[in-house]
């Protein structure tokens, strides 16, 4: 790995994503009161990190409340098969769903 | 007046406005009336999105299935693909382009209320918005997909992009056999909305000799 250029810098918090590429990892089981962009049927599923979205967005949850202004995280293009979505899904074992979460709602497995 | 053919009804606001409807308005009022939108800045809006539409979608396709540079420019940044073309973003969002190929096969859905690729494909068709689209084509995406005459073989996977925030999904069809040669604007004129959902598939045309 190269070495950066600047070893000094601190980033802040969010600024890096906290998930890579291959994790697998657990969509949160929450219900706030309120329109979250995280469809009920995804939550509490297992499910695989395709791809760290660039660049950070803004906590949109968080924004339509009027809290925390400007705070950012990534988005994660996350891949979950059918068959685990559905019970007795009836086509192909490898058709899957692919859907961006953000980072507040996905937890890591230890 | 009563209507006796078994088609969706074609609704058209008359009589008294609904909840949500007069709700609009009196949001859109109350923004002009305090000066923080300007009616005629709504209009704009209007204009911007009446210019997009299919054409474009179908001109990035084209361009894609002949330049193999353009294309995977377009695979790695769709947005930036686009926007070279002239294709602005007007809404900010991000745009993953999904490429179809022997063995997958992509669609796309909002579940969650419209979110579709605006600014590449204008305004999503009505189907899309309603509620047996978005839930079944995550649930039963190769029954939908029958019901749209487009039958996928078993050993093809089937991936479901559900758009759920920033980002806009465009399906990148295969490109039909037969069609070697032919020009940008030829290959353009294949390329259907239904197509860049994934809802159907290009099927090979005879040339038009002009």
């Amino acid at each position: 790995m190269k070495t950066a250029p600047f070893p000094e810098i601190v980033t802040a918090d969010g600024e890096k994503p906290v998930f890579k590429a291959g994790d697998t990892v657990f969509i949160s089981t929450r219900y706030p009161v309120g329109h979250y962009r995280v469809p009920r049927y995804i939550r509490g599923k297992r499910c695989v990190i395709e791809a760290v979205i660039e660049p950070c967005g803004l906590n949109n949850e968080e924004e339509g409340f009027g809290r925390n202004a400007g705070q950012k995280r990534h988005y994660y293009r996350v891949a979950i098969p059918l068959a685990d979505l559905w019970p007795g899904y009836a086509g192909s074992a490898a058709d899957g769903l692919r859907i961006e979460v953000y980072e507040t709602w996905l937890e890591g497995t230890k | 007046m009563t209507h006796t053919h078994d088609h969706t009804p074609i609704t058209v606001p008359d009589g008294v406005p609904g909840y949500y409807e007069i709700m609009e308005t009196a949001m859109r009022e109350l923004l002009a009336e305090k000066g923080i939108i300007h009616p005629a800045e709504i209009r704009r809006q209007i204009e911007v999105l009446d210019s997009r539409g299919p054409q474009l979608g179908a001109k990035v396709v084209a361009r894609a299935w002949i330049d193999p540079e353009f294309r995977q420019r377009l695979l790695a940044n769709g947005r930036a693909a686009c926007e070279e073309l002239g294709i602005t973003f007007y809404d900010d969002t991000g745009l993953i382009v999904l490429e179809n190929t022997e063995k997958v096969h992509n669609l796309i859905v909002c579940t969650l209320c419209s979110c579709y690729p605006r600014p590449v494909l204008g305004l999503p068709p009505d189907w899309y918005k309603q509620k047996p689209y978005r839930a079944r084509a995550v649930r039963e995406p190769r029954g939908v997909l029958a019901e749209f005459g487009t039958v996928i073989s078993p050993e093809v996977e089937i991936r479901v992009s559900d758009s759920t925030s920033q980002l806009r999904y465009l399906v990148l069809p295969l490109r039909p056999a037969g069609t070697e040669g032919w020009t940008e604007e030829e290959l353009a004129a294949l390329v259907t909305r239904d197509a860049m959902i994934g809802v159907s598939t290009i099927e090979a045309q005879e040339r038009k000799v002009r």
